[in-house]
């Protein structure tokens, strides 16, 4: 816990406040004597099941950095924000984080809805904004942001490669039902992929639609009643402890028997579930850092991360944790490439922000590419639920491999519209084995 | 003291406004301080009478998705105000009608429930309200006057000053008046007051009206700062909020629900600025503290200090 | 509407089963806040955190006994230990350092304190839990399954909800209303629900009383928990959710009514299941439509009695 500060610091950095005018993005940029970044995460409520290991993946990889000398020579502080609160809650901290603790990076957030409502924020208040976990296509579809990238894919791809590698595996199912939590990513990754579903395979009919208060204990009904319906596939983009529940309370009464599962987010979810997890469903890690990724770009750096995180926290990184890393070695490539084209002089906020446009940064699986429009492009794994000698816990196998511009909707194109025009043949030719 | 409150009142102005100046973050905290504090005051009225309403953030989600839902349309603060306030009392009025018949646990009860029913349909009607996502809320012209950022967050945090001062007299002079006396008469005996022929249906029904106003503007001014609305908003712990911001500023007078906010939201902030993961605790510890040790709240508290005679 | 339960019938039959449950943990839970708020007149909004405790208590002392080689059978009587051994501790540790102090005071101080210890219980299970989700499924596995017929299909219900759910539930019922009516502490409890003043005047020692009810009350929210562990994954907030569908129910039922109660219990459960198969996105809203419709009717709660107005 080198990061948190003390109580009297904290004041002390608020009377600060009040005594100097703060630290305006206007001013010429000087070298400052650590780069400080705000980082929102969830460390309260039912989403700190990604947060906190976030936090720990963050403050590991910025102690390695330190270690390191630093980004661009100097040392990287984190200030670390709570979500759990709600937005109206965050958008103060956000302005607390840029006009009284001065940061000059923010990395936020989880949920879509603290990213819709802080990405406009931060260009108010110009500041460089990495979006280091929420999915929703909304942000880079409906406006365009001068300040914020987001630093790994997102909803559209995320359901789309479990869509087509359903198609490719299981062509013949006729009968579909969902069940999610009832907030906007629920909602938004069934309308993806309703939409992407109907192109593809027209005809394919939605028993049920179901979506359970959000941080529901209990499926029971729902269960009971998917058991009746009987459903060829049933598709659950939910997470946490609710994804647990419910496949723990489905398998218990073999409603995995009766229907394939596929659950896009189930990575985060499987070391909890160990062996009550079944095999066979298909499963997704929002990207493609699994742990068992058979052939990643540089395997010494990926088993580097996996193997430091276990050592300190005795447990395996889950999806998060490389979102939250892709977001650090992101920061690291564009402060660079910013300092570099200044010649080695400390780069403005807006200066720092041009930088990230364009910018492509290895991760030790493969590249990510942030896009003209600030998205980035981040290839899918998706696979089958399975176990095997290596790991207490399920992982994929007959893993498919989707590039990430193949499942992420062009750049100008709502994802919804572009959903639309796919094609049958997609399937075909969309994605490869590894 | 009653006779030093307006002086107090222009000092608090003055310290707030102070410190809106010298740092800009605080101006945002402080302007929801001013918000929540003016809705805290309906809590304050109904607390007049006895009752509890465990669910008036039903009313600041109602002002604050109100301004939300007319922005786009009616693009200006100074007609979103009153359409909010207007909006909550004739909510107010109709929820009223219904709850003012129950008392005590069940008036607390069934005020959370009717919020937790707003919180849910808000949560539902994801293809209107955009669920928990929320809605945002540009930044809107002040009566025609189209303004930049500073000088629109300026111009809120003018307005809430200037609202809290003006609805925070006018409530001190129904408090006054023979309708306000009335309303403690609900909290002693209720068959009294009705001997008198003083109807106290009517009176508490008039009391949760203006509640519901005031949670309305108060609503108004949290979606005009932070703008960005979500159904958490409505949530019952939103609804516990407010009945702790009475508390920990004293139901004495009406500048409590303003040292209450102002104290809540700097703790909040505070707190979790320096234990992200433990400001709840922090939160928890510091109301039990101010309601074992000192009873009347800060009010109370300053109370104390300046005459020691409370009222 | 013949035809309609031609076609939905069987449907009907299965969301009977699944309300059933669903009523039985609601009932454990509400109760103790019921009869809590009954003797002591206090809504403890930390009986949601003891709910959370006693969940997250049975696991861990499940994980930890089962890590001993403890046969899978001992798993149910352990969950059962867990939560009396919460109750235990913690009813009265509140009971006597925090809830005796403020007996004296309004109704809306104590239940603030409630809220306070609310918050930072809340963080307390995060700093000792954790945040990611731990269960603990033994009791649930070790019983098995039932396959219940459906037409010419048959759906696998497992015994633990058919079965230990809603008959825990039975037996509090019954065993409450027993100790209630026949033994004389119990008799002592409903007198002083009944008329405290009246109580205390003949002598009844309230400060035992207090606390034995408080314990009781915990140890019930706090089996509420450990009976929903085995199939519930815990997360952080679960205390939260519950607690809020515990007020409905305690004002649904009638202040300090067991039966009361159970009906409420058992229509919410049943509402619940049903709008899960004809209209989910009905679900939520439920037991608030259930809520304001008994108390439109009935204004004291299903098995509330009026109280006599003073003069």
């Amino acid at each position: 816990m080198t990061t948190t500060l003390s109580r009297r610091e904290v004041i002390a950095a608020g009377f600060g406040a009040v005594m100097l005018p703060s630290t305006l993005s206007a001013q010429p940029a000087q070298k400052p004597a650590e780069l400080k970044i705000g980082v929102t995460t969830f460390l309260s409520g039912p989403a700190s099941v990604f947060g906190v290991p976030s936090r720990k993946a963050c403050e590991m990889l910025i102690d390695q950095l330190n270690a390191a000398g630093g980004i661009a020579g100097i040392p990287v502080r984190p200030i670390f924000v709570d979500e759990g609160p709600g937005t109206d809650h965050l958008v103060g901290e956000i302005r607390r984080l840029v006009q009284s603790e001065g940061v000059h990076v923010l990395f936020q957030s989880i949920s879509s809805g603290s990213c819709l409502a802080c990405t406009p924020l931060s260009r108010e208040l110009q500041k460089v904004n990495l979006l280091w976990d929420c999915g929703t296509q909304r942000i880079f579809e409906e406006n365009r942001w001068e300040y914020a990238f987001r630093t790994q894919g997102y909803g559209t791809s995320e359901v789309l490669a479990p869509l087509l590698y359903l198609l490719k595996k299981k062509p013949d199912f006729r009968t579909v039902a969902v069940l999610n939590q009832d907030y906007a990513w629920g909602r938004d990754s069934w309308e993806l992929w309703k939409t992407a579903m109907d192109a593809l395979k027209p005809g394919v009919r939605v028993v049920a639609e179901m979506f359970p208060r959000f941080g529901s204990t209990d499926f029971s009904t729902e269960i009971t009643r998917l058991l009746a319906l009987r459903p060829d596939v049933i598709l659950s983009t939910s997470w946490g402890g609710e994804l647990v529940t419910f496949i723990r309370q489905a398998t218990e009464r073999r409603l995995h028997e009766r229907s394939m599962f596929v659950l896009p987010v189930a990575e985060a979810s499987m070391q909890i579930l160990g062996r009550s997890m079944p095999e066979g469903h298909i499963i997704g890690t929002r990207g493609d850092h699994w742990n068992n990724h058979p052939a990643p770009k540089d395997p010494a750096a990926f088993n580097a991360f996996i193997n430091a995180y276990r050592q300190r926290f005795n447990e395996y990184p889950i999806y998060p944790c490389h979102h939250m890393a892709q977001a650090v070695w992101a920061l690291k490539a564009g402060l660079e490439k910013a300092v570099a084209a200044k010649g080695g002089a400390w780069p403005s906020d807006l200066e720092l922000a041009n930088a990230f446009r364009g910018l492509t940064f290895p991760t030790p699986t493969s590249t990510i590419t942030l896009r003209e429009d600030g998205q980035g492009l981040e290839d899918q794994i998706v696979g089958l639920s399975s176990f095997n000698d290596r790991f207490p816990f399920a992982v994929p196998k007959e893993m498919m491999l989707f590039p990430g511009e193949q499942v992420s909707a062009p750049v100008g194109q709502k994802s919804t519209d572009w959903l639309k025009t796919l094609q049958p043949s997609m399937i075909q030719s969309a994605g490869r084995s590894i | 003291m009653r006779k030093i409150e307006p002086l107090l009142a222009i000092l608090l102005a003055g310290a707030m406004i102070a410190a809106a100046i010298a740092a800009p973050w605080l101006r945002f905290v402080l302007t929801i301080a001013l918000a929540k504090g003016i809705a805290v005051m309906g809590i304050l009225l109904l607390l007049r009478a006895g009752q509890v309403s465990f669910g008036h953030a039903l009313y600041i989600a109602f002002g604050a998705y109100t301004v939300a839902f007319l922005a786009p349309r009616f693009g200006d603060a100074m007609i979103l105000l009153p359409l909010a306030a207007v909006g909550a009392g004739a909510l107010g009025l109709v929820i009223g009608l219904f709850v003012t018949r129950y008392r005590q646990i069940f008036f607390g009860m069934l005020n959370l429930a009717m919020s937790m029913v707003f919180y849910s349909l808000l949560e539902k009607l994801y293809a209107i309200t955009k669920g928990s996502d929320g809605i945002r809320v540009e930044i809107m012209p002040v009566a025609g006057q189209a303004l930049d950022r500073i000088t629109y967050e300026w111009t809120i945090f003018g307005i809430a000053l200037g609202l809290a001062f003006v609805l925070g007299l006018l409530l001190r002079l129904y408090l006054a008046s023979p309708m306000g006396e009335a309303l403690a008469g609900i909290k002693t005996r209720e068959t009294r007051l009705e001997f008198m022929g003083v109807p106290a249906r009517g009176v508490l029904l008039s009391a949760y009206v203006m509640s519901a106003v005031l949670g309305g503007i108060g609503g108004a001014l949290i979606a005009m700062t932070s703008r960005h609305v979500t159904p958490l908003l409505a949530y019952w712990t939103s609804s516990g909020e407010l009945v702790f911001i009475a508390i920990l500023g004293g139901a004495g007078g009406v500048l409590g629900p303003f040292l209450g906010a102002a104290g809540y939201e700097l703790v909040r902030v505070y707190a979790a600025a320096s234990f992200a993961d433990a400001w709840q605790m922090i939160l928890g510890a510091v109301l039990l503290l101010v309601i074992l040790f000192a009873p009347g709240g800060l009010w109370g508290m300053a109370a104390r200090a300046i005459g020691g005679r409370g009222r | 509407m013949a035809e309609w339960f031609q076609d939905n019938g069987l449907l009907l039959g299965l969301a009977l089963l699944d309300g059933l449950s669903s009523a039985g943990l609601i009932f454990l839970v509400a109760v103790g806040l019921n009869l809590v708020f009954g003797v002591l007149r206090i809504v403890n909004v930390a009986h949601g955190s003891l709910y959370a405790i006693g969940a997250y208590a049975a696991a861990s002392i499940g994980i930890f006994l089962a890590g001993l080689g403890l046969p899978d059978w001992a798993s149910i009587p352990t969950l059962i230990l867990s939560a009396a051994l919460v109750g235990a501790i913690l009813g009265p540790l509140i009971e006597r350092f925090l809830l005796r102090r403020i007996y004296a005071q309004e109704e809306v101080v104590q239940l603030l304190v409630t809220f306070a210890l609310f918050m930072i219980l809340e963080d307390v299970q995060k700093l000792v839990w954790g945040v990611q989700p731990i269960h603990h499924e033994t009791a649930m596995k070790w019983l098995g399954t039932i396959d219940v017929p459906f037409g010419a299909d048959f759906i696998p219900f497992t015994n633990y909800q058919l079965f230990v759910l809603p008959g825990f539930a039975i037996i509090t019922l019954v065993g409450l209303a027993w100790f209630l009516r026949r033994t004389l502490t119990g008799r002592v409890i409903v007198a002083v629900t009944t008329d405290r003043e009246a109580a205390t005047a003949m002598g009844i020692d309230a400060a035992k009383i207090f606390l034995l009810t408080f314990t009781f009350g915990a140890m019930l929210a706090a089996l509420g928990g450990a009976l929903s562990s085995p199939t519930a994954a815990l997360v952080p907030g679960i205390g939260a959710q519950t607690i809020v569908l515990s007020f409905a129910v305690v004002a649904t039922a009638g202040l300090g009514q067991i039966e009361g109660a159970a009906l409420t219990s058992l229509m919410m459960g049943l509402g619940r299941s049903v709008a899960v198969y004809f209209e989910p996105e009905l679900e939520v809203v439920v037991p608030y439509i259930i809520m304001v419709l008994v108390l439109l009717v009935r204004p004291q709660g299903l098995f509330g009695v009026t109280e006599t107005r003073r003069v």
